[in-house]
């Protein structure tokens, strides 16, 4: 089924936002963040208006409505990824968070000098430098799957990384620069042959394609709320159950605890053993409202039409003399464009946009080493939702042609 | 954009009156802008207390790079004194332009890489420049 963008486009208030007089935003940068439809905004509004207090043990009606409301959200994600239970799906501020905390509990618990991590080249650095400072403390080792030229991890290195037996593989789904959609599941299925455990960041490819942990058979998965249509400040974190189980706790604090004596705890069960302090209540109740809208219009309609735009962008900027886009083919990524231009720095093609409204990133997207390897600065990216249309692809290879213009 | 983008900006980045190293120098300082990637290193010659001769490096957007070119062409002659007491204000006269937040560091990273240099700093700061 295709999917009716100009319908879906009123659903985003802010994609009617002029940002200049007379210029409508553009906004081609979901990859960093994504636009809330007004269903996630009046959802949080509405709690707040209605429901607001703190979850659970309180006995009074707001509470108990909070609570519920709280755990309904956790069932709906869980649901959304095909967890098993919902008690497997612990929130976290965002998928940063998540990876941190497989690294300061499980990690720790499991990890000594010597252990191997392979990670890969292309890992945002929210999947590197928690491993960096584990092995300044533990004195792991890190390996990485090098990184194509076309912009695909070479298996055959990690097959021969494999027989040193690593203790992890932590890599990402879907690269926020190349658009890269990894083999996951082969992966994983290969790591777990070596006695492996993994982790899946899957901050990009949860908002833009089903993800099915039990079909991954994934030990550990983190995304976040606010790249699928949620708001900031809340994540989640996806573990199998033994796992979690045997894991020490996180943070410290209230709500992680079933007892404290003066010198001692017990921590609470799954999932709030690792859930200390008040959490990001609202927020939890508008990751539960994005994944109804999410589910309202479907991932796979979504992922085709991702798919429609990006081929088409990349089609188009393939066009322009001097413009060089980075990663696979449209066949092996998601809605991602990154590119250099003709010596003009991404900062300057990312300004000279901007006066049209045309909103994208420029910088290294938070993967230093991936840009190092391409021997290269930065890039510009453009990202695409399902909110994204051919026209505003028109708009930003218009854009291009300025840029030119002005650096002669 | 039009601004931003003035020709003698534009000039400045693809043809620097200034851009290279000097060696030997009495003054080298070398620093990065993280967020974009810029990089500037500036080297000086210094007589009695004065530039004598200057020059940067480096490679980055448009507006690092121009900035860093009329920084350096507008200290050689200056007292080491006077160049402690540049500012952002300096920058953006020699620039002629206005600058959010963001490109505001872009702009002012020759001007940092400069003060931490002069005044002989392990590292640059971003008080050097407030």
């Amino acid at each position: 089924m295709s999917l009716d963008v100009s319908r879906i486009r009123q659903d985003f208030p802010i994609l009617n936002r002029e940002v200049r007089p007379g210029v409508k935003v553009v906004y081609l940068d979901s990859t960093a963040t994504s636009q809330k439809p007004l269903s996630v905004i009046e959802a949080m509004n509405d709690f707040y208006r209605r429901s607001n207090a703190n979850i659970h043990r309180g006995v009074h009606v707001l509470a108990e409505e909070s609570t519920a409301m709280y755990e309904q959200a956790r069932e709906k994600i869980a649901k959304f990824i095909n967890a098993p239970s919902a008690r497997q799906v612990i929130y976290t501020r965002n998928t940063t968070e998540s990876i941190n905390l497989v690294a300061y509990t499980w990690a720790r618990a499991n990890l000594k000098r010597g252990d191997l991590v392979i990670l890969t080249e292309m890992e945002h650095h929210s999947n590197l430098v928690p491993w960096h400072m584990l092995a300044a403390e533990r004195g792991i080792q890190l390996e990485f799957i090098p990184v194509t030229d076309d912009g695909l991890l070479d298996l055959g290195t990690y097959k021969s990384l494999l027989a040193r037996t690593p203790k992890l593989v932590s890599f990402t789904h879907m690269s926020n620069v190349l658009g890269t959609i990894n083999p996951a599941a082969d992966i994983i299925r290969r790591a777990h042959d070596a006695g492996a455990v993994t982790v899946l960041d899957a901050a990009q490819s949860v908002p833009h394609l089903k993800v099915d942990v039990q079909q991954l058979d994934v030990d550990f998965m983190a995304f976040s709320a606010h790249k699928m249509l949620g708001p900031t400040g809340i994540g989640a974190l996806y573990g199998k159950t033994a796992l979690l189980e045997a894991m020490p706790p996180f943070l410290g604090g209230g709500d992680m605890i079933k007892e404290v004596k003066l010198r001692s705890f017990r921590p609470n069960e799954l999932p709030y053993k690792f859930e200390a302090g008040t959490p990001a209540i609202a927020e939890a109740v508008g990751f539960g409202a994005a994944v109804d809208y999410l589910n309202s219009i479907g991932m796979e309609t979504i992922a085709a039409h991702e798919h429609e735009i990006t081929e088409y962008a990349l089609e188009r900027l393939e066009e322009i003399p001097g413009l060089k886009v980075f990663g696979p083919t449209a066949d092996k990524k998601g809605g991602v464009a990154s590119f250099t231009f003709d010596g003009v720095h991404p900062h300057d093609v990312a300004q000279i946009l901007d006066q049209d409204g045309i909103a994208i990133r420029a910088g290294h997207h938070c993967a230093q080493p991936l840009h190092e390897k391409f021997g290269i600065p930065a890039t510009s990216r453009a990202s695409f939702y399902l909110y994204s249309t051919k026209d505003e692809v028109d708009k930003l290879i218009e854009g291009i042609y300025k840029v030119k213009k002005v650096f002669g | 954009m039009d601004d931003l983008y003035r020709e003698v900006i534009i000039e400045h980045y693809k043809n620097p009156s200034y851009r290279g190293k000097l060696d030997p120098h009495d003054i080298s300082f070398a620093d990065n802008n993280p967020l974009c990637g810029d990089h500037i290193q500036i080297d000086l010659r210094v007589d009695d207390g004065k530039v004598s001769e200057a020059r940067f490096d480096g490679h980055g957007c448009a507006i690092s790079q121009a900035s860093a070119d009329l920084l350096v062409e507008s200290v050689i002659g200056k007292s080491l004194e006077d160049v402690k007491k540049m500012n952002r204000q300096d920058i953006l006269d020699l620039l002629g332009i206005e600058l959010g937040p963001v490109r505001l560091k872009c702009a002012l990273l020759s001007l940092k890489v400069l003060k931490a240099g002069v005044y002989g700093l392990g590292e640059a700061s971003d008080a050097l420049v407030e």
